[in-house]
């Protein structure tokens, strides 16, 4: 580019206007207003539902389909937020979602964390199997074993082993919600060991470590990342899960906050006369600490989003 | 394998190597059972367990046991017009979010790929769409959509609209009212791992035709989109598979009014809601088949194309 403008300087050519123009300052910026246009439109998509719910939830309830819109709230106030929370359902539905979705992360860390040991640090028969298998059922849809697992929570036998009714517990969520979170799991902590030097445990074994020692004293440290990143998505996509919870619970105080958020009416009890205002504070309830937990973690999950994909 | 590094080894110490080999076996087993366990007994089991229901006429909590009835659900799966409605809508939901999701996708990445500031803050923005769960999503864009809501009220405004429109309650625009918030919530989703591919070309590749006199078109057809293929393919694969199972978005806006039912709707309606387990999983296995066909067709066309 220099080089360019340099040879067009010595030979005397009249340059034209226009020209001029696009090279100078004003003109540079100015060239790039399309681009910068494109990318407050982005942004704009990206996040105008999201201010629209902040804008309905700060709302009362009667000015929020009043004509013209207000765009922003003439009169703010928090009663939506009140409401929302004097739901019991709602404020059961954050507790048991943060129970379902932290125990299934923890479980699938745990269990997840051994396979993964298991598929990237040894070479052995049938690891590949596995690793198709584990690949596979990243991509089960889990709507194909409704009806087993329906039948299934509501008690059965395992040879002699007589398993409990669990359906409409939050036992039945947290055993389903392992088919989408521990493949998953498995798959993106795989990666992280095998990513790991080759010749890292040696000198643990070579001075008397057993694997197990080797496991958690100096691979676990090394796939923290890995840890982080896995187990945010395990936690997100449990925290959202909606089809085995509206199957599988029905006592509104087990509700998860899918349910509880799909759950609010209105004083007269018609599903038409839907309190909007109530609903978008709770969902801005649910939506700010997940966001937050995303934008705080963004490296880690692009990281492991990429990894399960990508790679995949 | 930690022995595969030293020299010359002796008849002894190889013995000792694949002792050292069976034991690592064994361990890595071991370390696999929990994880194998939780695969076959929430996978594995009930697949089989649904392809067993699917041939039987069992009704959750039937006081009789169920019976065998062969065929008999696929047949009348074959003459189902509510079936055969959710597989058409089913498609058309996966057709036109699939296309959509990844045209915009692409557009937002090529954008968002060129060096500017507050590009970190734009990379965060587009994964809010994806964190907020689909069942909020769609609630969000139900109120947007409502006849005196906003997108009626900006477009008529701006002069699109002639006259407020009942998005998801008018049968001609309810696909796509639902569509539009499957779009939204994924294509930034979608971008970002179009980004990721996007990063690992290597610029020089761009210099070099940029020497050559290439525009900016023939480096996006010679360079940037091959280059990207492989992104491209695992994404669209991905991006299909859900939408062929799609639940929430059409639960929320719908429950499961007849006529806007997608397969996986249908199908829990008929097991939970029914009870009719059995032919339920006749439903299921109908889905895991599509999804299998397009799986086949995806990577035949992988195998074809790509390579």
């Amino acid at each position: 580019m220099s080089v360019a403008t340099e040879a067009t300087t010595h030979v005397i050519r009249p340059v034209s206007r226009s020209r001029a123009f696009w090279r100078s300052p004003i003109g540079r910026l100015v060239k790039k207003v399309p681009f910068y246009t494109l990318v407050v439109l982005i942004f704009v998509y990206c996040l105008f539902p999201f201010f629209w719910a902040l804008r309905c939830a700060f709302t009362p309830e009667s000015d929020l389909f009043s004509t013209p819109l207000q765009y922003v709230p003439e009169h703010p106030t928090l009663d939506n937020f009140r409401q929302a929370f004097q739901a019991e359902f709602f404020r059961r539905g954050l507790l048991n979602s943060a129970i379902v979705a932290g125990g299934v992360t923890l479980l699938s860390l745990a269990i997840g964390t051994l396979a993964a040991f298991a598929l990237g640090r040894f070479r052995f028969r049938g690891r590949s199997f596995v690793m198709y298998l584990m690949l596979s059922m990243t991509m089960f849809p889990s709507i194909a074993i409704l009806g087993a697992l329906y039948t299934m929570i509501s008690g059965f036998s395992l040879g002699p082993i007589d398993l409990p009714n669990i359906y409409d517990t939050l036992w039945s969520l947290l055993f389903t919600y392992l088919i989408f979170t521990l493949p998953f799991t498995i798959w993106v902590l795989t990666s992280f060991m095998e990513a790991l030097p080759g010749d890292l445990e040696e000198a643990a074994y070579v001075d008397g470590a057993t694997p197990f020692q080797v496991f958690y004293k100096v691979l676990l440290p090394l796939i923290l990342p890995g840890l982080v990143t896995t187990g945010l998505l395990a936690f997100i996509s449990a925290w959202n899960e909606y089809l085995f919870a509206l199957s599988f619970i029905q006592d509104p105080d087990k509700y998860t906050v899918p349910l509880a958020i799909t759950s609010f009416v209105g004083e007269s009890g018609s599903s038409f006369q839907q309190p909007w205002g109530t609903i978008m504070a709770a969902t801005i309830i649910v939506t700010v600490p997940l966001v937050a937990l995303v934008l705080v973690f963004q490296r880690y999950i692009l990281a492991g989003l990429t990894a399960g994909a990508v790679k995949g | 394998m930690s022995t595969a590094a030293t020299p010359a080894p002796a008849p002894r110490r190889r013995r000792r190597t694949t002792k050292l080999k069976r034991r690592q076996t064994r361990l890595a087993w071991v370390l696999l059972v929990p994880a194998l366990a939780v695969v076959v007994f929430v996978a594995i089991y009930p697949l089989g367990k649904t392809i067993y229901q699917s041939f039987t006429d069992q009704e959750f909590l039937a006081l009789e046991p169920a019976q065998w009835v062969g065929l008999q659900n696929y047949r009348d799966l074959l003459d189902d017009s509510i079936f055969r409605d959710a597989v058409w809508t089913t498609l058309k939901f996966t057709l036109i979010t699939v296309a959509f999701e990844f045209a915009l996708g692409l557009a937002i990445a090529l954008v968002v790929n060129s060096r500017f500031r507050g590009r970190g803050v734009m990379r965060a923005v587009m994964l809010v769409p994806w964190a907020i769960p689909t069942v909020v999503a769609a609630q969000m864009w139900k109120s947007m959509l409502q006849s005196n809501g906003v997108i009626s009220d900006a477009g008529t405004r701006l002069g699109i609209l002639a006259h407020p429109h009942a998005w998801i309650a008018d049968p001609a625009t309810s696909l796509a009212a639902i569509c539009a918030v499957d779009i939204w919530k994924t294509a930034p989703f979608v971008a970002l791992l179009l980004l990721a591919g996007l990063q690992v070309i290597p610029g020089d590749l761009y210099e070099a035709a940029e020497v050559d006199g290439a525009n900016a078109l023939q480096q996006f057809w010679k360079i940037t989109l091959p280059l990207l293929a492989p992104a491209i393919f695992v994404t669209l694969v991905f991006r299909t598979l859900d939408a062929l199972r799609v639940f929430d978005v059409f639960y929320v806006f719908f429950g499961n009014r007849l006529g806007t039912q997608s397969m996986a709707i249908y199908a829990q309606s008929t097991i939970v809601g029914d009870g009719y387990v059995g032919y339920g999983a006749a439903i299921s296995m109908a889905i895991f088949l599509v999804i299998a066909l397009f799986v086949v067709v995806y990577v035949t066309f992988q195998r074809v194309v790509l390579r």
